[in-house]
């Protein structure tokens, strides 16, 4: 008997070149495993993080999204953080008003010391995220869309 | 109405200023149009009453009129709030506008409509500018304001208690009716960026289709981009032909910036915006 086809999010994972990045580097370096459905998108500073890259994620069949950066205070820019976290405050929120709530939209603080907190958030994000279940709202009106690319 | 009148002569006179943007009538009595005095004798055709809905900052940052001198406006509390918040993001300077200062008691919310307590704007209901915050003069008196039910805020507690499929579908089935006219944008007096984000083409982040995808996007950069910005003028929904909620999501957005922020967009002139700084004490307890 065929086995049941389990269900693998694909899950865009946004991260600063200078922490996450860095500490999902370690993370590989000390043989440390973590769930593959996560696809990184390396980008210099959290505060790069335009909200039309998450729309534009959503858009492209992501299930999930992961942002991840420098903590507060360990900014390479000094603030770059501060700015992204108060956008995120505005856009999380505007976000779950629309039907897109927190549990796939994922924040977290990952410095580049911390290959074992990278893991547990990639998995904590990976589990909510199966549960969840696919994007399935998205998923039809991509359907219906005729790409002429 | 004489007041108003004379005051622009007196302006034009003196040369204070150049022009005034103000109201003129309109092609039935209970309508009016936005109108641009640049004689003395025009000003005579200046009006001011219930159905001055028009938000006229909306021209302060279009170029026939950004930096050609002082230009007078004819001001609503609402509208003194999007110029407030102009000078704040330094699209407009200080010095380069008069602000003809209108006491208001509630405008109509629908030009063509007669002005009762049932047709009374949303925005009028809550309103704390009635006598403009800013203003170089003030002209009229305040009279009662009509009072009813605010229905936009009900319809608003109805949605924040649905479950994240139902508010999907609930903007899906609004979304898909979205033209992509962007009359949103353009009645918008925040909106002033010469190239707007659904503009660019490479790449494109904001399909230009009129496709539920990308009228999805477009709706929620647009509101995000006006989070902290916008000041409820409801100019956006009022132009819009597919009668989108769009005051829904400004309004959440208002809410959430008075909630985590304690902010109000338009109101303190020297206070910096909102999304222009930071707080390293903003809240974090969603973020792992």
């Amino acid at each position: 008997m065929e086995e049941e086809k389990k269900f693998e999010p694909k899950i865009a994972a946004f991260v600063c070149n200078w922490c996450t990045y860095t500490g999902a580097d370690l993370a590989g370096t000390s043989r440390l495993k973590y769930a593959t459905n996560i696809k990184m998108i390396r980008v210099p500073c959290t505060g790069r993080i335009d909200p039309v890259f998450i729309i534009k994620a959503f858009e492209k069949g992501a299930d999930g999204v992961l942002i991840s950066g420098c903590h507060p205070n360990d900014c390479h820019y000094n603030t770059g953080n501060f700015h992204a976290r108060r956008r995120w405050i505005l856009f999380r929120q505007l976000l779950d008003f629309i039907g897109i709530d927190s549990s796939r939209l994922h924040f977290s603080w990952v410095s580049a010391s911390e290959g074992k907190k990278f893991v547990d958030v990639v998995t904590e994000v990976t589990n909510t995220i199966k549960e969840k279940g696919p994007f399935e709202k998205y998923a039809k009106i991509n359907e219906e869309f005729v790409i002429h690319e | 109405m004489n007041e108003l009148r004379e005051k622009a002569k007196e302006l034009l006179n003196a040369g204070t200023v150049k022009v005034i943007i103000g109201y003129s009538e309109g092609t039935t009595p209970n309508r009016t149009k936005p109108f641009i005095v640049r004689t003395i004798e025009d000003a005579d055709k200046l009006v001011f009453n219930k159905f001055c809905v028009n938000n006229l900052a909306m021209y302060l940052t279009r170029k026939e009129y950004k930096n050609k001198g002082t230009i007078g406006i004819v001001a609503k509390g609402c509208d003194v709030k999007a110029i407030v918040q102009l000078i704040q993001e330094n699209q407009v300077n200080k010095d380069d506008v008069y602000i003809i200062g209108m006491n208001c008691s509630g405008v109509v919310s629908e030009l063509g409509e007669e002005f009762s307590a049932e047709t009374i704007a949303t925005k009028c209901l809550h309103c704390s500018v009635r006598t403009p915050h800013l203003h170089h003069t003030l002209i009229g008196a305040l009279e009662d304001l009509p009072q009813r039910e605010d229905k936009n805020f009900a319809a608003m507690q109805k949605l924040e208690a649905m479950t994240p499929e139902e508010k999907w579908d609930f903007w899906e089935a609004e979304f898909k009716r979205c033209v992509k006219c962007y009359a949103c944008r353009q009645a918008c007096p925040l909106c002033y960026c010469e190239r707007c984000i659904a503009d660019k083409t490479i790449p494109r982040w904001i399909e230009s289709s009129a496709h539920t995808r990308g009228n999805f996007s477009w709706n929620i950069i647009r509101a995000f981009h006006l989070a902290g910005r916008c000041i409820g003028c409801n100019e956006c929904e009022r132009a819009c032909p597919a009668e989108i909620p769009l005051s829904l999501l400004n309004r959440k957005m208002g809410m959430v910036a008075k909630k985590e922020f304690d902010y109000t967009a338009g109101i303190g002139l020297d206070t910096p915006t909102l999304v222009g700084t930071y707080n390293v004490k903003d809240n974090e307890d969603f973020i792992k």
